[in-house]
């Protein structure tokens, strides 16, 4: 005999909305985005060809060379060095920031982010210039130290934040003391963070061209540059920008790895309860006096040098010539900005709508350019135009095409992040109002992702303002941007005349940081 | 002429997971249909299917006599003249209602448009908030602007995917009358798809149940709830007892007595019969009472009560509704009376 009662079959919101039979990605967009793709991949492929040129022994003789292992050497040498220095900065940071009763975390921690706003150049023009004995290691490591500890100190006090303090707490009550607790049981939980961050700092390092010029320190980048000046044989510098990649691309491969594992990690994150901050007591004075040393190193020192050479002047500084210098990385960076954007948003809203083969495939050909370091790019596109297309050599559309290579994950991210934060039902219902797929991208997708492309732009016309090593190659005959200005000045030890140029740099960065800043 | 046609439907996604499973489903021209389903029973991809965002597998659906997806035939979404109003209404937030109304009025001039907008609004009962912005807007009110967008360039069809789910069930009731009332007043063919048998049965002509991917029982809400298809169906649209039982001719041996059937049954035999639980009613605890049983708990909704029974030969509590306070309390005995037929169902085999 059965019998049943109120048996209320009332089920949750139909949460799974997996729809059976896949929208495919409308050519509108795979077109443009193949592309881009192309474009990305370009560079990588055109400088191997070039390297295997005159066969493969000729290019192992060249990559096998005492000078390219010494040069291999001092890369990954600078590179341990200045790692394991920020590992240090940024952790200590973050922990006190985060974890501590620190006075004034708030400004602390915002000072520890600011480096992320100067060029590393013109801080190493301003260790430089104010201390010129400091050339070669020493300069450098300092230099990048101090420009690259945010990419350790942001991952790790956001993992600091994330970590239930429950398991600390267990700790502290199963008798272990504070210091202990935190070797034993919060260090091991950071390291996904501080191993990501690690490898951010390792991938700077080596791709790495300004600073290590302005502190004259000879790295692979550096020396890339001087074979390609110095003899018309350019096979050893293509051979060289070969082996440059190989180890960033193992370092990009690294760090997904990484980022992967951190992020299940973090899967399980227990409460929001805030952790009851560590009393620093007689340590806070120490503790002060750290954090004003680093700020001061990171983000005072350079100001105020910058500051200092301003007011001596100097005799040969000419406004004009800054002022042209101004509006020429204006203009390549908001030409390159718009170029890179536009050729984003089909990736982004691919990657964002349609998680089939073909449009992983193309996003990730678009990451190629994370990998490549700008003087490889440079060096790629020179060599291609040189043989095929020789009208663009030395013209805007091949400096802007180098742009693009290399900050296009930048502008495809942000693409992404906005399309994918409004629901794709509009984008339906606009398809089932009558609108046809190119429509509804204008009508309705673009428009609602607007501010975040937008912001995705003004990041880009930052870092596109900012770099040196492919502007340097590729820049048309006779114009000059900020950056290779400074360059040229420091390299014939003119401080003051540079100082302009630097402050330029600096303020122009400041502009869309601030409004980036403000909005979020 | 039919609204709407659905023929042999099959859907799946992967490798050999059926969503859809050869389904049927008809709506007649000027009708509100509901088809109401479990979650994962795949009403979702119907939706998708007839809206023209997902491609099926093999069938055919048929729009006001026009073929949109068939053998070698797929109407991409934009030429359907489907109007889908979804979830939480879905507005799109950078225009204002005006415009969100307006939206798909494409082919005709300035002044029709505005005219069609405001004549919309004022059908959903919001005529003077054009200029709003959606998130000026309550949920409520969302769903209305869906709803008149929706309608404005007079579909052959507007489906609801669940259209009252984000508003809380005071608000729910009067939205779900306006909206019958406004798709009668457009003269629209209408398919709501729902988890909710209240809403399914309260709201619609017609009520499609679908489990795993096809259509189990497709009548009017009374034949639903009178004349269950299965006891599946029973206990999913609204609550049911359930008991096992013996038939023969028009009665049927059960726990609590011999009850009258709905329809003889085909073959004596074993079999479980589906009574609603308004048909049991409390009685004293007498010997002439047909069944008796021990109160185990008594759960109060105001309105009404919902009394569990322990009748010794049944092998879970049964369920009796009373109106009105309840004078029973758990642990007391109670004697059981049914009024009215039950529904037969043979054992399956």
């Amino acid at each position: 005999m059965s019998t049943h009662g109120s048996p209320s079959v009332r089920t949750p919101a139909a949460a799974s909305r997996v729809a059976a039979g896949v929208r495919r990605a409308p050519l509108v967009l795979l077109l443009p985005a193949t592309a881009a793709a192309l474009l990305a991949l370009l560079p990588l492929g055109y400088l191997g060809v070039r390297a295997m040129e005159h066969g493969w022994a000729h290019a192992w003789e060249i990559a096998s060379e005492a000078r390219t292992l010494e040069l291999l050497g001092r890369s990954l040498g600078l590179a341990a060095i200045v790692v394991a220095a920020c590992l240090v900065l940024g952790v200590s940071l973050a922990w006190l920031t985060v974890r501590t009763t620190l006075p004034g975390r708030r400004i602390w921690a915002v000072l520890a982010t600011l480096p992320l706003a100067v060029p590393s150049y013109v801080a190493a023009f301003t260790w430089i210039s104010a201390a010129p004995s400091l050339a070669g290691l020493p300069g450098a490591a300092i230099t990048l130290t101090f420009a690259c500890f945010p990419y350790v100190f942001l991952p790790v006090a956001a993992a600091l934040r994330g970590i239930d303090p429950a398991q600390e707490e267990a700790a502290r009550s199963l008798g272990g003391g504070a210091l202990r607790t935190f070797v034993r049981v919060t260090l091991p939980q950071l390291r996904p963070a501080a191993a990501g961050g690690a490898i951010l700092v390792a991938l700077y390092v080596l791709s790495d061209f300004g600073s290590v010029s302005i502190t004259r320190y000879d790295t692979f980048t550096r020396a890339i540059h001087s074979s390609y000046q110095a003899s018309f044989d350019r096979t050893p510098a293509a051979v060289l920008g070969c082996v440059l990649v190989t180890m960033t691309v193992l370092l990009v491969l690294a760090e997904n790895r990484t980022r992967g594992r951190a992020g299940h990690a973090r899967t399980g994150r227990g409460s929001a309860r805030p952790p009851v901050p560590l009393r620093l007591g007689r340590w806070t004075a120490p503790a002060l006096a750290w954090c004003g040393a680093v700020s001061a190193a990171a983000v005072g020192f350079p100001l105020v040098t910058l500051g200092y050479w301003l007011t001596v002047g100097s005799s040969g500084f000419d406004p004009e010539r800054l002022w042209s210098a101004t509006v020429a990385t204006v203009t390549v960076a908001a030409a390159g900005a718009a170029v890179t954007t536009v050729l984003a948003l089909p990736v982004g809203v691919l990657s964002a709508r349609h998680r089939g083969r073909a449009a992983r495939l193309l996003e990730q050909s678009v990451w190629a350019g994370h990998a490549v370091p700008g003087i490889t790019v440079g060096l790629a596109l020179v060599f291609f135009s040189v043989r095929y297309a020789y009208p663009l050599y030395q013209e805007l559309p091949l400096l802007i095409a180098a742009y693009v290579v290399l900050y296009l994950p930048v502008a495809v991210a942000s693409a992404r992040a906005a399309v994918l934060q409004s629901p794709p039902v509009l984008e339906e219902v606009a398809r089932s109002l009558g609108r046809s797929p190119l429509r509804v991208l204008r009508e309705i997708t673009v428009p609602l992702a607007a501010p975040g492309i937008g912001a995705g732009a003004a990041l880009t016309f930052v870092v596109i303002m900012k770099e040196l090593p492919a502007t340097l190659l590729l820049r048309p005959t006779g114009t000059d941007t900020l950056a290779t200005r400074l360059w040229t000045e420091t390299g014939a030890g003119a401080f003051a005349g540079a100082a302009p140029y630097a402050a330029v740099i600096v303020l122009l960065a400041a502009i869309p940081s601030y409004l980036l800043g403000r909005r979020s | 002429m039919t609204g709407l046609r659905v023929t042999a439907v099959t859907s799946s996604y992967g490798r050999g997971v059926r969503v859809l499973d050869g389904l049927d489903l008809t709506v007649p021209d000027g009708e509100l249909a509901a088809v109401l389903g479990p979650s994962g029973c795949g009403k979702t991809t119907l939706l998708r299917v007839i809206a023209g965002f997902a491609v099926p597998d093999a069938g055919e659906v048929v729009l006001g006599g026009r073929t949109v997806s068939g053998p070698g035939v797929h109407v991409p979404p934009e030429r359907r003249g489907v109007g889908i109003v979804a979830q939480e209404g879905a507005l799109f937030p950078h225009l204002s209602v005006a415009r969100n109304v307006a939206f798909g009025l494409t082919g005709s001039g300035r002044a029709e448009r505005r005219a069609r907008t405001g004549e919309m609004l004022e059908l959903v009962g919001l005529g003077g908030y054009g200029e709003r912005m959606p998130h000026e807007l309550s949920g409520g009110q969302q769903q209305r602007v869906a709803l008149a967008r929706a309608l404005a360039p007079r579909p052959a069809l507007v489906l609801l995917d669940e259209p009252f789910n984000a508003l809380d069930s005071a608000l729910r009731a009067g939205l779900r009358s306006d909206v019958r009332a406004a798709l009668r007043a457009a003269g629209a063919t209408a398919l709501l798809v729902t988890h909710d048998q209240e809403e399914a049965l309260s709201a619609a002509d017609r009520v499609a149940v679908i489990r795993d991917g096809k259509v189990v029982q497709s009548g009017t809400p009374q034949e639903l709830y009178a004349r269950p298809a299965d006891p599946w169906v029973a206990s999913f649209v609204g609550d049911a007892v359930l008991l096992a039982a013996t038939a023969e001719g028009d009665r049927a041996t059960t726990a609590l007595g011999s009850l009258a059937l709905t329809a003889p049954a085909s073959a004596p035999g074993e079999g479980t019969v589906v009574l609603r639980p308004e048909q049991l009613n409390l009685a004293p605890a007498t010997e002439e009472a047909p069944a008796r049983g021990r109160v185990t708990e008594v759960r109060y909704h105001g309105h009404d009560a919902l009394i569990l029974v322990d009748v010794p030969t049944a092998a879970a509590p049964v369920t009796v509704r009373t109106t009105g306070s309840a004078a029973v309390r758990a642990g007391d005995e109670t004697g059981i009376r049914v009024t009215g037929p039950a529904v037969f169902h043979p054992k399956a085999g």
